[in-house]
C-alpha cells in the first residue's frame, strides 16, 4: 500500500546567534491512509517543527532538507511555493492548537470556511456554502446555517475547534495534521473532539498526524507512535507494543512520570527524569539523553547512536541491547 | 486546636457584568453558596471545568476579592476582620503560569525575599540566609540567586514561585493549577516537591486543577464544582471508586489514562458549558445530564450529606446502586 505521506531524513536547522539549532534531526516516518501517526514529546523536541517542515510553513530563517518527502505521488522537496499553496489546504491541511488565534476575528465563520474551497476548487460561493453547512453538521455544530454568519468570538472554545476541523476538511484532504488540537480545551470537551477526529478520519479514510505531549491521548488515539527527544525520534512502534514494552529510557521515564488513577499509588513519589531538556545547538556528539539517563555509560558520550530496528516498524535509539532495555522496562513498570 | 484550619460558610460572589450595549448590567454568580472545610494537614482538591468558579474561590480565600455574602474562617476567625498581612502570613498561593506571575525585572533573590521585606522580618543578612535556605529546600541551585526569571526554565520558575510562597512558613498554600503549564517530566518533579514540602512543613494544600489524575495523586479530599456550586465532595478514594453525581462520573470517564487497550471514552455531556449569566433553571446540570427528568428542570436539588460525602442531586438514592 502506498503511504499518504512518506518522510525520510527530514532535517530542520535554524541559524541563531549562538550557533545552528538542529531543531529536527533525521526524522523518517510514513503515514498510511485511515491511520493515525502520533508524534509525542515535550516542548522543544521538534514535533511541531516537523509538521511545519512538511507543510513548508517554517519561519523564513529555518532551513529544511530531506532525502525524501512525498505526499501521495507528489515530491514536496522540489515543490515551489506556488505549488505548495495549491497543496496546503487542499491535499493536506492543518489544525492548530489555539483556535482563537488561528481564526481571523474580522471575518465570519462562513467566510473563512468557504475561502479554502473557492480558492482551490474554483467553485461558486453557493456551492462552497452548501459544503460548509454539510461539514458543520458533520462536526456536530447545530443550526449550521445561522452559525455561518457568526464571528469566532461568539463561539465557545470547543465549538471553535470543531469549526477548525470543518475548515480543514473543506477540500477533502488526504492528510490532516493536528497540532495539539485539544490542549486549550476542558477534559470533557477534549474527549469529544478526539473521538470526532478519530471517527471522521476513519470515515473519510484520511491519514492523520497527531502532535501532542499527552501520553494519555496517544494511547487512546494513535495507531503508530514516534517519541521525540531533542529533535530526534528516539523510539517508534505500534501503540500497544510501545506502551507495554517501552524500550528507550526516555520513554520509560515519561511513562513513569504521569500519575494514573488506580495504578500509581496515591501520594507515592512519581518517577521523574532529572535535569532539563538540552537545546540542540552546535555540533552534537553522542546521545542527547545521556545526562538525564539512569543507564548511561561512557560510550554514550562519543558514539553516534543510530535507530536500532528490532522488527519492521519497531525501532529505538539507544546503545543498550534490546534485552537489557526490555528488562529495564519491566523493572520500571513493576515499581 | 483541632477543627478545620480553613472553613468557608455559604460563600457567594456575584459580579455585575454588562449584558450588551444599552442593556445595563446583570448579576453573574461566579460562586454560589459554597461551604467547605479544610482539615489541618490535608489536601483538598477542587476540580471542575473552566468557568466553574474554582479560581474565584481561590481569590476569595486569599482575600483578594470581597465576598458578596457568607464568610471565610481561618483558624476560626473571619478573614474579613483580619488584616491583610495576617492573612498573608498564614495563606500563600502558587499561581498557574510561572511566566506571568514573576516580575521580569526583579532578580530571583528579590522575588523570594519580598515577603520578608514587606513583613519587616529580620535584617539584610538574615534575608540572604533565609533565601538560600529556602532555595535549597525547593531544589534551586544557589547560583541562580541573581538571575532573572527570563533566564530560568518553566520548572525553575515554578520552584521560585514555591519558594516565595513558603518563605513566610504559611500554614496553607493554595495551588492554582501548579503544573498545567509544565512539561510532563517537569510536572512530576514539581508534584514530588510539593509532596515532600507538605510532609516537611506540615502544610495544608488547596489544590485547584482540571487534571483529575494530578488531583487523585495528591489530594486527600476532593470537591467537584459546577457553575459555582459544589456538586459532590468526598474522600479521594471514595470519589474515584464510586462517583455518585452524574457530572463527577462524566469527568472521571473523560480522564485519558495511558492505556492503549481502552478506546476513547463516550461522554454524554453535550457540547456546551452553559453561560453562567443565564444558568439553566432547576438543577444547573440538567441540560447535560443523561438522567435528567422533569423535576430536574424546575427544582434545584439540595445537598444530601451522608457520612463523609456530599452529593447535590435529586437521585442520590438511585445513584448509590450504580457502580461505574
Amino acid at each position: 500500500m502506498i503511504p499518504v505521506l512518506e518522510v525520510k531524513g527530514l532535517h530542520v536547522d535554524i541559524p541563531l546567534a549562538a550557533g545552528i539549532l538542529h531543531a529536527v534531526r533525521d526524522v523518517s516516518f510514513s503515514v498510511q491512509r485511515g491511520r493515525t501517526y502520533c508524534l509525542v514529546g515535550e516542548s522543544g523536541c521538534g514535533k511541531s517543527l516537523t509538521a511545519l517542515g512538511i507543510m513548508n510553513l517554517l519561519p523564513p530563517t529555518a532551513q529544511r532538507r530531506a532525502s525524501r518527502l512525498c505526499l501521495e505521488d507528489q515530491d514536496l522537496t522540489m515543490a515551489r511555493e506556488r505549488q505548495m499553496s495549491d497543496i496546503r489546504g487542499q491535499k493536506m491541511s492543518m489544525i492548530f492548537q489555539e483556535p482563537m488565534t488561528s481564526l481571523n476575528p474580522c471575518y465570519t465563520i462562513g467566510n473563512q470556511l468557504e475561502e479554502a474551497l473557492v480558492r482551490h476548487k474554483k467553485v461558486s460561493h453557493r456551492e462552497a456554502r452548501e459544503r460548509a453547512v454539510f461539514l458543520l453538521d458533520k462536526v456536530g455544530i447545530t443550526a449550521a446555517t445561522s452559525r455561518l454568519k457568526q464571528y469566532p468570538h461568539q463561539l465557545s472554545g470547543g465549538l471553535r475547534q470543531r469549526m477548525m476541523i470543518a475548515m480543514a476538511l473543506m477540500c477533502g484532504p488526504s492528510l490532516i495534521i493536528a497540532d495539539e488540537p485539544t490542549t486549550a480545551l476542558d477534559v470533557t470537551i477534549q474527549a469529544q473532539i478526539l473521538s470526532l477526529l478519530a471517527s471522521l478520519q476513519r470515515e473519510l479514510d484520511m491519514g492523520m498526524i497527531l502532535i501532542t505531549h499527552d501520553l494519555g491521548i496517544v494511547a487512546r488515539v494513535a495507531d503508530r507512535v514516534a517519541v521525540m527527544y531533542c529533535g530526534q525520534v528516539v523510539e517508534t512502534g505500534e501503540v500497544t507494543e510501545l506502551f507495554e514494552n517501552p524500550l528507550h529510557p526516555y520513554t520509560q521515564g515519561l511513562l513513569a512520570c504521569i500519575p494514573v488513577p488506580g495504578r500509581t499509588q496515591r501520594g507515592a513519589h512519581l518517577g521523574s527524569i532529572p535535569g532539563l531538556v538540552p537545546t540542540p545547538i552546535g555540533d552534537l556528539t553522542g546521545c542527547t539523553f545521556r545526562n538525564r539517563c539512569h543507564y548511561s555509560f561512557c560510550d554514550c558520550n562519543e558514539k553516534e547512536v543510530g535507530l536500532f530496528e528490532i522488527s519492521p516498524g519497531r525501532a529505538y535509539r539507544c546503545l543498550l541491547s534490546h534485552e537489557v532495555c526490555s528488562q529495564n522496562a519491566a523493572r520500571s513498570q513493576s515499581k | 486546636m483541632s477543627g478545620p484550619i480553613l472553613e468557608t460558610q455559604e460563600v457567594t460572589k456575584t459580579y455585575m457584568v454588562s449584558a450588551g450595549a444599552f442593556r445595563g448590567k446583570r448579576p453573574l454568580k461566579a460562586v454560589n453558596g459554597v461551604s467547605l472545610k479544610v482539615g489541618r494537614g490535608t489536601v483538598l482538591g477542587l476540580v471542575g471545568e473552566s468557568g466553574c468558579g474554582k479560581s474565584t474561590m481561590a481569590r476569595l480565600m486569599l482575600d483578594l476579592e470581597d465576598l458578596s455574602s457568607g464568610q471565610i474562617l481561618l483558624d476560626g476567625q473571619p478573614i474579613s476582620a483580619m488584616r491583610r498581612r495576617d492573612v498573608a502570613r498564614n495563606l500563600q498561593v502558587i499561581f498557574q503560569d510561572p511566566y506571568s506571575s514573576l516580575n521580569p525585572r526583579k532578580s530571583v533573590d528579590s522575588i523570594i525575599s519580598l515577603p520578608l521585606r514587606v513583613h519587616k522580618i529580620g535584617d539584610r543578612a538574615g534575608w540572604t540566609r533565609q533565601v538560600e535556605e529556602i532555595m535549597d529546600v525547593v531544589g534551586l541551585p544557589r547560583r541562580l540567586r541573581h538571575s532573572f526569571p527570563n533566564q530560568l526554565s518553566g520548572g525553575q520558575r515554578q520552584r521560585v514561585a514555591i519558594a516565595r510562597a513558603l518563605i513566610m512558613r504559611p500554614k496553607i498554600v493554595i495551588c492554582d493549577e501548579p503544573t498545567s503549564s509544565l512539561d510532563v517530566s517537569v510536572q512530576a518533579q514539581i508534584l514530588n516537591l510539593l509532596m515532600d514540602l507538605r510532609n516537611e512543613f506540615g502544610l495544608t494544600y488547596i489544590l485547584i486543577s482540571h487534571d483529575l489524575a494530578v488531583v487523585e495523586h495528591l489530594a486527600s479530599r476532593v470537591a467537584v464544582m459546577y457553575l459555582g456550586r459544589i456538586v459532590e465532595e468526598a474522600d479521594t478514594e471514595d470519589l474515584f471508586k464510586r462517583p455518585r453525581h452524574p457530572y463527577t462520573q462524566a469527568l472521571l470517564t473523560s480522564v485519558l489514562t495511558p492505556d492503549p487497550r481502552l478506546g476513547l471514552p463516550q461522554t454524554h455531556l453535550g457540547v456546551a458549558y452553559p453561560n453562567p449569566i443565564d444558568p439553566p433553571p432547576g438543577c444547573t446540570f440538567h441540560p447535560r445530564c443523561p438522567k435528567a427528568t422533569e423535576l430536574c428542570q424546575t427544582t434545584a436539588p439540595s445537598p444530601v450529606i451522608e457520612s463523609s460525602r456530599l452529593v447535590e442531586c435529586h437521585f442520590t438514592e438511585t445513584l448509590t446502586e450504580e457502580e461505574p
